[in-house]
């Protein structure tokens, strides 16, 4: 869905796209840092609905001060951030990061560095990044386009983004400012509130069913009685996001319908 | 100085920093000079790019320290991705912050810095050496102590410098290289242009002066030479010829030919196979 049709029905990315832009409402005053296409669109659409003061970057060592399409330059640059002050904006929680996953588990522990033995890894991926200095100091969330239990395992090869019980096992200073607020897949949208701190379903996407969500999952996935929809995106967000903030369709490259 | 002059000064066995961030302003032609030359046996700290992979692929990486290793507009670098997968060489895999604050207290000639990043995660299982230090304060917060990461050479690319050391950049970001220079022993600069020190400031502003002559040894005049990297505003990446080095990468076959191509020769050789590459591609 490319056009700029703004009556047709939300397509699944355009679900996940708003399931996104939540993760940043009442984020206040902060950098939103979306790692992928669909996060993107969702941390600008915030931008430009229910979550005005966030600051956003170019993807490189800009602060814009507009919102433009994916893609295009900004018109408006209000601030500087190189790598090594974005290292150290980190360590001052006025962030709130979505990062993507190779692996993820039941309790947030995140791999985005390599699969199998981390000695001679049979798949070696990015390496781990950012991903141990934003799990412990500003909130971070996942973001997961194709939903499978290859991802969500029982156990994470290499903990690079640290889940709930290797923090609570590692002390307060691991914990003190470890925030894991949720996960969007293309099925739905996860959180940690549970007793134990293990994954829960927290909304489908219309279409989806808990059965579909619990066979594409590698651990017991906390499911509460009544699950709600994902909420539909107001006519607003569509155009928006339809005509303004990708115009091209990438979030449909993503997440396919 | 020329990249051989430079890379004459380097040893076997040595820790060697390379400026840069993944496929953004690396000292691609240092990097080349090295190739050429029988150095080997290397310690390498890097925010990895195809730096890290050429290196890695001509087997002279002993010791890797690194907290990833990109083409940025291509997600994995195959060259490290394929060295990792034989086992070609020791990983200290560090996060993107550590490797920050271990340069910052090479640099502060400190012993470690305290750091929050790393607690809790695989970080210190693959590194049984990493160390935590305990706050004297009431607090009693328990740390990383990221050890320095004392260096014994570093190499990066600039767009300006003089012929004293002075170093000058003119795209967005400085990256970390004012840190690996100050961090090494012996610091070894390539830019765009040489440039006469009067001229530095006369279309930008001071703080564009990262690199001070004490910490800079040597320095390379190498147009071109963080090709195919992007060094910004001289020139982006050249997107074509990186995905031409990541096809070839992946395929034994292509990267004979791509070495044989692009590799054998000495910079100029490198340059013309590269304009060559374009007209084809035009």
């Amino acid at each position: 869905m490319t056009g700029t049709d703004t009556t047709a029905a939300p397509t699944r990315a355009e679900y996940c796209v708003v399931a996104c832009a939540e993760a940043w409402r009442d984020a206040g005053e902060v950098l939103a840092s979306p790692m992928g296409t669909v996060p993107m669109i969702g941390a600008r659409l915030a931008k430009r609905t229910f979550a005005p003061d966030l600051l956003l970057t170019d993807g490189e060592a800009l602060l814009i001060g507009d919102v433009p399409a994916i893609g295009a330059a900004p018109a408006i640059v209000e601030g500087w951030l190189p790598y090594r002050q974005h290292l150290a904006l980190v360590t001052t929680g006025r962030r709130h990061v979505m990062m993507g996953a190779s692996q993820l588990d039941r309790y947030g522990n995140q791999n985005i560095s390599c699969i199998g033995d981390w000695e001679r890894p049979r798949r070696q991926l990015l390496g781990v990044r950012g991903a141990p200095v934003n799990s412990l100091n500003n909130p971070t969330s996942y973001w997961v386009p194709r939903h499978s239990a290859r991802v969500f395992v029982e156990r994470v090869d290499m903990v690079c983004g640290v889940g709930h019980d290797r923090a609570a096992a590692a002390g307060p200073s691991a914990t003190r400012y470890h925030r894991l607020p949720g996960v969007v897949t293309d099925l739905g949208v996860f959180d940690f509130e549970t007793p134990d701190r293990g994954m829960r379903l927290r909304s489908l996407h219309p279409g989806v069913t808990v059965e579909q969500v619990r066979e594409a999952t590698g651990f017991a996935l906390a499911v509460p009685e009544e699950v709600p929809y994902t909420r539909d995106p107001t006519a607003e967000e569509l155009r928006l996001i339809r005509e303004e903030i990708d115009p091209r369709g990438l979030r449909d490259r993503e997440v396919r319908a | 100085m020329t990249a051989e002059e430079v890379v004459g000064r380097l040893r076997s066995g040595m820790t060697i920093g390379i400026g840069g961030w993944g496929s953004r302003r690396k000292p691609m032609a240092l990097v080349r000079a090295l190739l050429r030359s029988d150095v080997t046996d290397l310690t390498v700290v890097s925010y990895g790019g195809p730096d890290v992979g050429l290196l890695a692929d001509a087997g002279r990486i002993r010791t890797l320290v690194t907290a990833f290793a990109t083409l940025d507009s291509v997600p994995l670098e195959p060259h490290f991705v394929a060295a990792r997968q034989r086992g070609a060489f020791e990983l200290v895999e560090l996060d993107e912050a550590m490797m920050m604050w271990g340069l910052t207290a090479a640099v502060h000639r400190l012993p470690f810095m305290p750091v929050r990043a790393g607690l809790a995660s695989d970080v210190m299982t693959v590194n049984p050496s990493l160390r935590t230090v305990t706050s004297p304060y009431g607090d009693r917060e328990e740390l990383v102590a990221v050890p320095a990461l004392r260096l014994d050479a570093a190499l990066v690319h600039l767009n300006r410098a003089d012929p004293h050391g002075n170093g000058q950049y003119l795209g967005p970001d400085p990256y970390f290289d004012d840190l690996f220079c100050e961090a090494a022993e012996t610091a070894y600069v390539s830019c765009e242009r040489i440039v006469d020190t009067s001229e530095l400031l006369k279309d930008a502003g001071p703080q564009t002066l990262l690199l001070k002559r004490a910490f800079v040894d040597g320095v390379v005049e190498a147009p071109n030479g963080a090709h195919f990297t992007s060094c910004v505003p001289d020139y982006d990446r050249d997107e074509a010829f990186q995905r031409h080095y990541a096809e070839a990468a992946r395929d034994p076959e292509a990267w004979r030919e791509f070495t044989a191509r692009f590799l054998s020769g000495d910079e100029d050789a490198y340059r013309a196979a590269v304009a060559a590459f374009h007209g084809e591609e035009a």
